[in-house]
This record gives structure tokens, sequence and C-alpha cells, in this order.
């Protein structure tokens, strides 16, 4: 049952060939199996599920199920969850129990999915690895002595090693794509906007974009249109309807343009990974795609544009965690000052305290026209570079990490190093575009992504985009050994 | 572009943040890395160029100022360190 995709698992339901009870139960009992190794799990709510799975069951036998319904689904710790520990992989939050559900989490309830558990993510989405989780790292089920990338790696991990058949994720600078790409499954981050941020805790708020993990395009398309929507408790929320995803999946890629930066093929891209991603060119064009050679010349700005925006967002962001209202306390403060000072020091990890400095420097007075409004400059140029590439072509391709997952341990000292990890992500954040990393084989026998980017409001695309390459291959239907 | 200690300890006191003494020299460190590692953005000629707040431009929504939510204090202070009397509770400010 555990190979099935989320849409052959939603026949099953419909059919009565099994109940989301069933299913619900399986899945609880492969994290009980397999998640001591594997860490994808900060809370699993096995209560919880098992009455949400047994009401979906009712929903189906009355016939008002949808698409989701009786679907098990693993919820990143970054949404707030009513009832249920919120921790956003810190220490800040180990106490907090959300008083409210988040917009996404919501959505995802009223159409019938079952949340299994909230899945360990790096502390406060900042990291690319998983490593700086105040829960511990996540191993990646394809080589457990290596990172599931991240932020979003409990996530990830768990739909690859088939615990659960989807999950939610984030993307502030590649937090969704890079961890699918680094665990060989499926995952969308679709345009800045399109899903709510209500409830999601904060990170780099004009960055910060909601999304899914999933083995397939199909499934992502299912999950997607259930998250996607205008939200008025969000004031970036756009007010556009969504389009009905799975409907354009079967459009046939005769004529599809792809563009092909020639700064994603340069120097730090690994060898094994270019010639897997060579190969996917190669099937796309057998579907009847055009290859273009593009340029998008600020690309090398991106990742250092990125630490500047993102950490002043996240100075302030982080600024509401002051041991008063809600989250972790110091003890005996001996006044207000050192109330705020120590519990933040204490409840904080490294990272997360690196990038609050960062932030904090440049918005300093007499620092914030040279870092942060320069930044936002670049950051500009580095949209307009994909606005007139989309003037050729309709995707952009390349790979979405540099590497196949790295060691754990290997980059944890060295924060520069690391964020090169997300140069191929970055830049789609900061101009805001939907992006997705599909499977495209393996290097080292380690997954491979396909990183592609469509234009604005085109998630309906990039999944046709995805389906039509997952009929033509069976890179997305590999799984981890042993599990 | 380096930090200095006295440096980190400046920017440590804006953001209201505790560090233990003996972590400086490598917030030193980092911090040196990081801002170095970002110097690149000030050799780009940005002339003329506005700053992207919003990616698609997008303005501020406004809402009609009409009352839409209700009381929930009691909900939201449960989570709360400290309370009293329905107000959060911090260690004395004035003598």
């Amino acid at each position: 049952m555990h190979q099935k995709t989320l849409v052959e698992l939603s026949a099953e339901l419909q059919k009565g060939s099994c109940s989301s009870e069933e299913l619900t139960r399986a899945c609880l009992q492969r994290i009980s199996q397999y998640d001591g190794e594997l860490n994808c799990f900060v809370t699993v709510v096995e209560q919880q599920a098992l009455a949400a799975a047994q009401a979906a069951d009712a929903r189906i036998k009355a016939g008002t199920a949808g698409p989701l319904t009786g679907i098990p689904f693993a919820h990143k710790d970054i949404f707030c969850t009513r009832g249920v520990k919120t921790s956003c992989g810190s220490r800040m939050l180990d106490n907090f129990v959300a008083p409210y559900d988040a917009t996404v989490t919501q959505k995802l309830l009223e159409a019938g999915a079952v949340m299994i558990g909230k899945t360990n993510m790096d502390e406060f989405a900042m990291g690319s690895s998983n490593e700086t989780s105040f829960y511990g790292p996540v191993k990646n089920p394809w080589d457990t002595t290596t990172v599931p990338g991240g932020s979003s790696g409990g996530s990830a991990a768990a739909v690859a090693a088939r615990l659960v058949p989807a999950s939610t994720g984030t993307d502030t600078g590649g937090s969704i794509r890079q961890p699918a790409a680094l665990c060989g499954i499926t995952g969308i981050k679709p345009t800045y906007g399109r899903v709510s941020r209500y409830g999601m805790i904060a990170f780099a708020s004009s960055l910060d974009q909601g999304g899914a993990f999933t083995r397939t395009a199909e499934d992502a398309a299912v999950m997607l249109g259930a998250m996607a929507g205008f939200d008025e408790r969000d004031s970036t929320s756009v007010d556009r309807p969504v389009d009905d995803y799975l409907a354009g999946l079967n459009a046939p890629l005769q004529g599809l343009r792809i563009g092909l930066p020639k700064e994603y093929f340069g120097e730090g891209l690994d060898a094994g990974v270019a010639t897997a991603i060579e190969a996917a060119l190669d099937e796309y064009r057998k579907l009847g795609a055009t290859i273009v050679d593009i340029t998008l010349p600020n690309t090398h700005l991106s990742v250092p544009a990125y630490y500047v925006v993102a950490p002043a967002e996240c100075s302030s962001n982080l600024s509401r965690f002051d041991g008063v209202r809600f989250g972790y306390r110091a003890s005996e403060p001996k006044d207000l000052e050192d109330l705020y000072t120590r519990s933040r020091g204490e409840g904080f990890g490294d990272e997360v305290k690196r990038r609050i400095l960062v932030g904090a420097y440049a918005l300093s007075a007499g620092y914030y026209d040279a870092y942060y409004l320069q930044a936002q400059k670049v950051r500009r140029l580095i949209r307009d570079d994909f606005m007139q590439a989309f003037e050729q072509v309709d995707v952009i391709m390349g790979p979405t990490a540099p590497s196949v997952a790295f060691k754990l341990g290997e980059k944890a000292d060295d924060p520069v190093s690391m964020y090169l990890s997300d140069i191929y992500t970055i830049a789609v954040n900061l101009a805001g575009l939907p992006a997705m990393s599909i499977p495209a084989g393996f290097s080292d026998g380690l997954p491979v992504g396909l990183h592609v980017v469509g234009k604005f409001f085109e998630e309906g695309r990039l999944l046709n985009v995805g389906h039509q390459f997952q009929q033509a291959t069976d890179w997305h239907t590999h799984s981890p050994q042993g599990y | 572009m380096s930090l200095d200690a006295s440096e980190i300890k400046k920017i440590a006191h804006l953001a209201r943040l505790g560090i233990n003494a003996d972590d400086i020299p490598e917030y030193s460190r980092n911090l040196s890395d990081i801002l170095a590692f970002v110097e690149q953005l000030n050799a780009v000629d940005t002339a003329g160029v506005e700053p992207l707040a919003h990616p698609l431009e997008a303005t501020q929504r406004l809402r009609a100022d009409t009352v839409t939510e209700t009381d929930n204090r009691d909900n939201f202070q449960q989570v709360a360190p400290e309370t009293e009397s329905g107000l959060y509770l911090v260690p004395q400010v004035i003598e």
C-alpha cells in the first residue's frame, strides 16, 4: 500500500477497497518502524489522526468526499495547528501549542486530509540540511549518513521513505525544492501570494511561500489545488482564482520552449548531476520541446542579495519572540531587558542567532542604504532577468541543487558554503516565481532533481511539464532500499 | 568588512539577543565571512533602479474598518508564560 501514489490511494478509498482508517494505521505503523532512525517527525498525533480517518470514512460513504478525503499527510511544523504543538524546529517554541489553525491547515482539514503529525525542520526554516533543528537532524532515507536537505527536511524524507503519500513544506530560498531533489521526490513552490501565509510562522515575509511534497506531479496538483487560494487574512495573498491543476496535466509538450540559463551549468556543478540533467533535457526533446539557450546575467548576485534581504526580514520578524506572550521564557529574569535577552539567547540556536545578528546589522542606522536597499535594487535586476528570459521561453530548467545529498556535518561549520547549496533556487524566491523539482535520475546512487521554473501563476504549466516527464520516465517510482 | 568583538556585542544588544562571551570570536568570524560574501552587491551599478519590495509590485491591500474578530484573549493567553487578570506579566519596570 505504501508504494501507491496519492491519486491511486484516493481511487482505492473511493472504490472502498481500503478505508482511510486502514491507510492511517499503515502510515502510523511505518512511522513507528522507521522514524526512530530517520527523525522526520517532531510530533505524531495518533489519536487525532485515527479520529480524522474515521470521519473521512464516513464522508466517503456519504458520497461527499473529494480527492484528498481520507489521505494521510505530514505537516511541516511551521504551520500552526490548533491544540497541537507547533515548534518550528526551535527550543523557543518547544512549549507552544498553537491556539489557532493556519489557513493551509484549515484548508487541508476541510478537504478531509488526515494529518498524521508535524515534521522536523531547520530551526525557523533557516538551513539547507535540517541540521539546525532543536530536535536533531533528519536522515536521508537514500543514505542515512547524508542530509535530506532543508529546511523542510522531515517532510521530504517522510515522503521519500514512503511513510506518508504527501506532506507540506515552505520555501524561502529553496526549502521545498532542494530537499525534494536530495530525497528524490516532487516538490512545488507556487507563485508568491498563491498559498496563504496566515498561521505559517514567518521567516522572511517577502520570500516565504507554502507548497507541497509528493512522489508525482499529479499528486502535487491535488495537494496544491487544496492549499492555494485567496485569503483575506494574509495581506500579500493574491486575489485570483486557482486553476484546475489536474485538468491541464495531459496537455502535450509539442512546441514547449525550454530556456537553459548558461549560468546554471558553470563552475560548482557536479559532473554527475550535469549528466542526469542533460539526459532529462533529451527526454524533453523527445516529447517535442525545443531547448533555447538563455542568459540570467545577475544569477551570481542572487545568493548575496538573499543573505541581506532574508536576515533583515528575519531579524524583524523574530523580534516577536520576547518571552512575554508565548514561547520560551528564561527563568528568574532580573529585569525586563534580562527577560528579553536571556529568553532569546537561550531559546534560539546558533544559525538563527547568526541571521538575526546579520539582519540587525544590515538594518542598523547608517547601514540600511548600503545593505538592505542595495539588495532590494539588485533583487529587481534579478527579477528583470527572468522577465526578459520569459519573453522567449515558456519554462526555465536546470539542476535544483549543485550536488546530490552531502554528508551530515559536512557543511555545518561553514555558513557560506551551506548557503551556496541553494544557488539555483534562491533567485526564484527573490523574483517570486513558481518552481518545482522533479526526480531526474541518480548520481553516485543518490537522487538528482530537475528544477523547472515557470511564469507568474503558471503552476498548472509546471505540473503539466512534470507530469508528462513522469509519463515517459520512471525516476519518480524509485524508492530507497530498505523502506 | 569585518566585525570585532565590540561590534558583535553592540549588534547583539540592538537585537536584545544574549550571546555567550566564549562564542563571540566565532560570531565575529562567521559574520565577517557573511558580510564579505554579500559585499559584492556594492560593486553593482544600481543607479536609477528602484528597490523591489514585492515581486508582483503589489501594494498593501486595505480592508473596511469594521470589527471582524471576536475576543480570543483567554484562548491566546493560555500559551503565555505568566498572566494575571487578562494581563501579561513581566518583571517590574517602574519602581
